[in-house]
């Protein structure tokens, strides 16, 4: 690994690493002070129970305004910096030379149990290689070909939709939409597809968060998703004609080698990378249409506006609140030094909303000139591969809805993910009214 | 003013004026060229501005440096021609100049 220091052992330092702090849950919620009334040192929002109840918003509001680098020496996650402003964020993303993605993305560390090696959390020059060999099948031609595929699917699923009744949207669209664009790109055996977005909490979900009992069953979860894919990759050997992702890898004189373990991490990235993002992007559109009804109307008279709104979507929920860095060597910053081997939190939920670049930044507005520059995909080397996959889906899903549908009006409870990390929502009880 | 000329992928051509001191990648957003994002807003860190520019003014706009030539590495259909136009800044040499807008920015 050319571009770790010396100094940072992986295994030693961090695999497993864990923090005396109290571990809270979602049935025993960290106690919630208003960040204003907090000493600023003390204010920590990489915390799961914030975001769980929506309460993060005036903990970054506070530190863009007063601490735009700001150090909590105590956490669940250990001791971290903050970065917040828009600017800021965007420069620390560019800087790959001196911010390592390695050896892991999320402020929470890594467990340990399954390591599985993932571009995303790799530096140059191991991450170009690898990111190469598999973005053909997100690049511009295969796009073409799989927007009739989706829109075929993705109108399916709003036929099938009870107009009149409540249901869960996430279970029935966002998760359903995402589960069948990952199968589509994999060539997944569509009758299995459920294990997909089955693998895909598995592998983010944290111990807390409720989505597997114990270690142990995670650890044995994500096993058999190794095996499953390794069956897929057997088979798919010699299948020169197949344009999914895994018969290109396994047939591409660069990727045929690849060691089992790389595979498996590769496949695991799209699964994760695809899934909990354009999963909460669709659940966040409903989301902020029904809480901003203008929007709503401008929408149905022009069905034009999808485009920019999908954008919009994206920087008014930013799917992942953060990306993580370490510090290769010491660094300036307001005032403050990063030392060498500090983790470093690039809050995107907070550059999103930072009113030096977006204008009334908590106002969900379909027409916002600048909605494209939000940082929901981060920038530099590492900017989401899947961006327009993701993006396409979303305008799919919205353009066929308005043929098809005046409203989407939530009727119940909001539950939120309890995680600092994937930013978005586990209920979202609706009803459909029929145009 | 410089005149830049931008093939679309429908084989449309768009011709703009430059202006001296600001990029390619500006002029065409300045003119509504379809094709060109430019998601950062020229700071070499989306790479969606990406044009192939037209072999006859390869000399003239030079090479890209190490950050662009990483941005452009992430794009599996980059070409000996690639560049990413906020990075190209408009002089009275490109008078002339011709680049061609790939289907989608990526
Ligand atoms: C709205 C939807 C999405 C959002 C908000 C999102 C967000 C992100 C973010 C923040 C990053 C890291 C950027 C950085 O470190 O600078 C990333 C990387 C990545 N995303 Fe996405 N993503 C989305 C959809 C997708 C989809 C649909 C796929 C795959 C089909 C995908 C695959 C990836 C991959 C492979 C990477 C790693 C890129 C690298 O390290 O070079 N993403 N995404
Ligand atoms: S505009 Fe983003 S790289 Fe050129």
């Amino acid at each position: 690994m050319a571009a770790v220091s010396e100094k940072f052992d992986y295994d030693q330092d961090y695999i497993g690493a864990e923090f005396d702090y109290p571990r809270y849950s979602k049935d025993n919620l960290e106690p919630y002070v208003d960040p204003y009334e907090l000493p600023l040192d003390e204010l920590n929002p990489a915390s799961p129970s914030l975001f769980f109840r929506n309460l993060h918003w005036r903990h970054f509001k506070r530190l863009r305004e007063e601490a735009p680098l700001h150090y909590t020496a105590q956490s669940m996650h250990g001791p971290y910096w903050s970065v917040t402003r828009y600017r800021d964020v965007k420069a620390i993303d560019m800087d790959h030379k001196t911010f390592s993605s390695y050896p892991a993305i999320t402020v929470a560390e890594p467990d340990g149990d399954l390591p599985l090696p993932m571009f995303i959390a790799m530096d140059q020059p191991q991450h170009g290689p690898q990111r190469r060999a598999v973005s053909p099948v997100v690049g511009p031609r295969n796009l073409a070909a799989l927007e009739p595929i989706i829109r075929e699917r993705a109108g399916a699923i709003l036929d099938g939709l009870p107009v009149g009744e409540t249901f869960n949207w996430v279970d029935k669209v966002s998760i359903e939409q995402t589960t069948q664009m990952l199968a589509t790109l994999f060539d997944f055996p569509f009758e299995d597809r459920y294990k997909l977005t089955r693998w895909s909490d598995v592998t983010t979900g944290s111990p807390e968060s409720g989505v597997v009992e114990s270690r142990e069953a995670r650890r044995l979860e994500l096993i058999e998703c190794r095996e499953y894919f390794d069956r897929l990759w057997q088979q798919r050997i010699g299948n020169t004609e197949g344009n999914d992702l895994i018969s290109l890898l396994a047939n591409d004189p660069v990727t045929q080698d690849m060691p089992p373990d790389q595979f498996l991490g590769n496949l695991v990235l799209l699964i994760v990378g695809g899934n909990d993002t354009t999963r909460n992007s669709l659940s966040a559109s409903v989301v902020a249409l029904n809480q901003f009804p203008q929007q709503f109307d401008k929408l149905r008279a022009n069905s034009g506006l999808v485009g920019n709104m999908v954008s919009e979507v994206i920087r008014w929920q930013t799917p992942l609140s953060h990306m993580r860095r370490r510090a290769l060597r010491d660094v300036e910053m307001h005032g403050k030094t990063i030392r060498e081997g500090d983790k470093v939190i690039m809050w995107y939920v907070s550059g999103n909303r930072d009113s030096e670049v977006f204008e009334n930044p908590d106002d969900f507005d379909i027409e916002r000139g600048n909605a494209r520059s939000h940082v929901s995909f981060g920038f530099g080397i590492h900017r989401c591969m899947g961006n327009r996959v993701g993006e396409m889906q979303l305008r799919i899903v919205w353009e066929e809805f308005l043929k098809r549908f005046r409203n989407v009006e939530i009727v119940g409870d909001v539950e939120r993910v309890y995680s600092d990390f994937v930013h978005g929502y586990k209920t979202l009880p609706v009803r459909l009214h029929a145009r | 003013m410089p005149r830049l000329t931008f093939i679309c992928h429908d084989g449309a051509s768009h011709e703009v004026q430059g202006e001296v001191g600001r990029s390619v990648m500006n002029a065409a957003i300045d003119n509504l060229v379809p094709g060109i994002d430019a998601d950062c807003g020229g700071e070499c860190a989306c790479a969606t501005c990406h044009v192939y520019v037209d072999e006859a003014w390869l000399d003239k706009v030079g090479t890209p440096d190490e950050a662009e030539d990483a941005m452009l590495d992430l794009n599996p259909e980059r070409a000996p021609n690639s560049r990413l136009s906020c990075q190209i800044p408009v002089t009275d040499a490109l008078d002339g100049f011709r680049a061609r807008v790939p289907e989608f920015q990526m």
